[in-house]
């Protein structure tokens, strides 16, 4: 169905990494107060790159099927390169959304962002 | 009513949305418009258009008279007189008029003003700033679980005293009609001025401003098969005439000197600037339109899309509704969600079936909050929707539980 591919849809029911870390270096909550979706990013770091990553929060499908995506992408990567992603790298990670819902989907990116820029 | 015959009066009905034929479920938002008021405005653009209340022209009297015209059938809908007519932009503005005007003419520091836990933000916001301005204390009576409004906290509140009492006539969210006479009754006991926002309700049955008993009533052109832009403010006219205008400038004024200037009689005073008379000769249309199909024969209408609608949402079990289970005490909607999932994802998941509904918060977060949700699903009909589109927004709930759970 247009708007719910298989992927949001297949990590909307079997979220990864849905928790929260014991020790997170990284932490940051976004939330859409429009709508109530409210999303949690917290990041474990070994030395420049990701070591972990855990989403926790509640919402619609979208952002929270957005959020469990972003953490199974970022897991092993540098942190100089996560500030590059871009909002249409989202979205297209997604597969097919109506635009009505991409501030949905850009919910937990925001949050890597405002995780990210703590302590630079 | 025939409602096939009616549908045959609105255009946009036959659009298809993706491949489905367009279901509209969203007219407590706004509603469609039929050919009589497009074609109205059309023709007062192609053949009488002039600005009003300047009439040394003849087409400017002729623009003039449509305008008037216009104010005189809606006072007719209300069984009010012409000169008790406000012409405004919309429900927003009736009611931000009335609480700046009457916080300036009855509400000082100390007063109480009374609102109710169910209102949509334009009737709470504007008295929340009166009451700042005044130095008011603004009180707000709770709702029951059953979504009524709590009558013994009413009658409490009431008991001490209280300068204006600002209820909604039906609530946007739970559909709960509120018992205005009665409630208006007490008010005026208290020595309170009732201000009624009647949005929901005077598009969807009979309302009578005698039967009712309120000082004040607005509502808007838009949800009523009329244009955008325009909305009514009914009061009575001896209170009109004691209250301060609201915006200044050209058309209210009586007369002006450059250290001062004296107002225009009701309702000219609270009209300032060029009024919106192109939207008022199409509000005239629709008022037409719907006193043919006859108001009592549109709430049966309601009442009967509202029974089946609360009949197939509450035998789900996936389902849950707000609001009173009794379609004769509601207004022509009903709010529901889909247990564990966002409105927004249902109201998404419907769009792809043709089936527009709204979900969010309706502008009445202290209800939402109330209700302890996010937000909430709200489908609302009016004269075009039939029991077929009910059957068709309840499989697209099963369908969208079906993806989501």
């Amino acid at each position: 169905m247009k708007g719910y591919g298989e992927i949001i849809l297949d990590h909307w029911r079997r979220p990864r990494n849905k928790g929260r870390l014991p020790a997170p270096d990284r932490e940051a909550v976004e939330a859409n107060a429009l709508c109530g979706d409210v999303v949690r990013m917290q990041l474990e770091l070994e030395g420049t790159r990701v070591s972990a990553a855990m989403f926790d929060g509640q919402g619609c499908a979208i952002s929270q099927a957005a959020a469990s995506l972003l953490t199974e992408r970022i897991k092993g990567k540098p942190v100089g390169q996560l500030a590059q992603l871009a909002d249409q790298e989202m979205l297209s990670a997604l597969g097919e959304l109506t635009s009505t819902r991409s501030s949905c989907a850009l919910l937990a990116l925001w949050a890597l962002r405002q995780a990210l820029k703590e302590d630079q | 009513m025939d409602v096939h015959a009616v549908r045959r009066d609105f255009p946009i009905l036959g659009r298809q949305q993706g491949d489905n034929p367009l279901v509209y479920l969203d007219s407590a938002a706004t509603s469609h418009k039929p050919t009589a008021v497009i074609e109205a405005m059309a023709a007062f653009y192609r053949r009488s258009n002039a600005n009003v209340h300047r009439a040394l022209y003849e087409l400017a009297a002729e623009a003039t008279e449509m305008y008037e015209g216009a104010r005189a059938k809606v006072a007719g809908l209300l069984g009010a007189s012409a000169e008790e007519i406000v012409f405004v932009r919309g429900t927003t503005e009736a009611l931000n008029l009335a609480a700046y005007t009457l916080g300036e003419a009855r509400v000082q520091a100390g007063d109480s003003i009374v609102v109710t836990e169910m209102e949509h933000h334009a009737n709470l916001v504007p008295w929340q700033q009166a009451a700042r301005r005044q130095g008011a204390r603004l009180q707000a009576v709770p709702i029951t679980e059953g979504g009524e409004l709590d009558f013994a906290s009413y009658e409490r509140v009431l008991s001490s005293g209280a300068k204006v009492v600002a209820l909604t006539h039906a609530s946007n969210l739970l559909g709960t009609i509120n018992p205005v006479p009665e409630l208006s009754d007490i008010a005026h006991r208290a020595g309170a001025v009732v201000v009624v926002d009647a949005a929901q309700t005077v598009p969807h049955m009979p309302v009578s401003v005698s039967e009712l008993g309120a000082d004040m009533l607005a509502f808007s052109g838009h949800k009523m098969l009329g244009p955008t832009g325009i909305g009514v403010l009914w009061a009575r006219h001896e209170l009109l005439e004691e209250l301060p205008p609201y915006m200044t400038g050209g058309e209210m004024i009586s007369e002006v000197h450059l250290d001062g200037a004296t107002w225009a009689r009701p309702p000219r005073r609270f009209e300032a600037g060029t009024p919106p008379f192109a939207q008022a000769v199409g509000l005239g249309a629709a008022v037409d339109y719907l006193s043919q199909l006859g108001l009592r024969d549109v709430r049966a209408h309601d009442v009967g899309l509202v029974q089946r609608m609360l009949e197939g949402l509450s035998c789900r079990p996936y389902i849950s509704v707000y609001g009173p289970l009794d379609p004769s005490a509601r207004a022509g909607l009903v709010s529901f969600n889909l247990r564990g999932v966002h409105p927004h994802d249902v109201a998404t998941l419907l769009d792809q079936e043709g089936v527009a509904i709204r979900a969010g918060h309706h502008c009445a977060q202290p209800l939402v909050r109330r209700l302890g949700v996010a937000a909430t699903c709200r489908a609302s009909c009016y004269v075009y929707n039939t029991g077929g589109e009910v059957e068709t927004l309840l499989s697209a709930l099963d369908e969208a539980w079906r993806i989501l759970r």
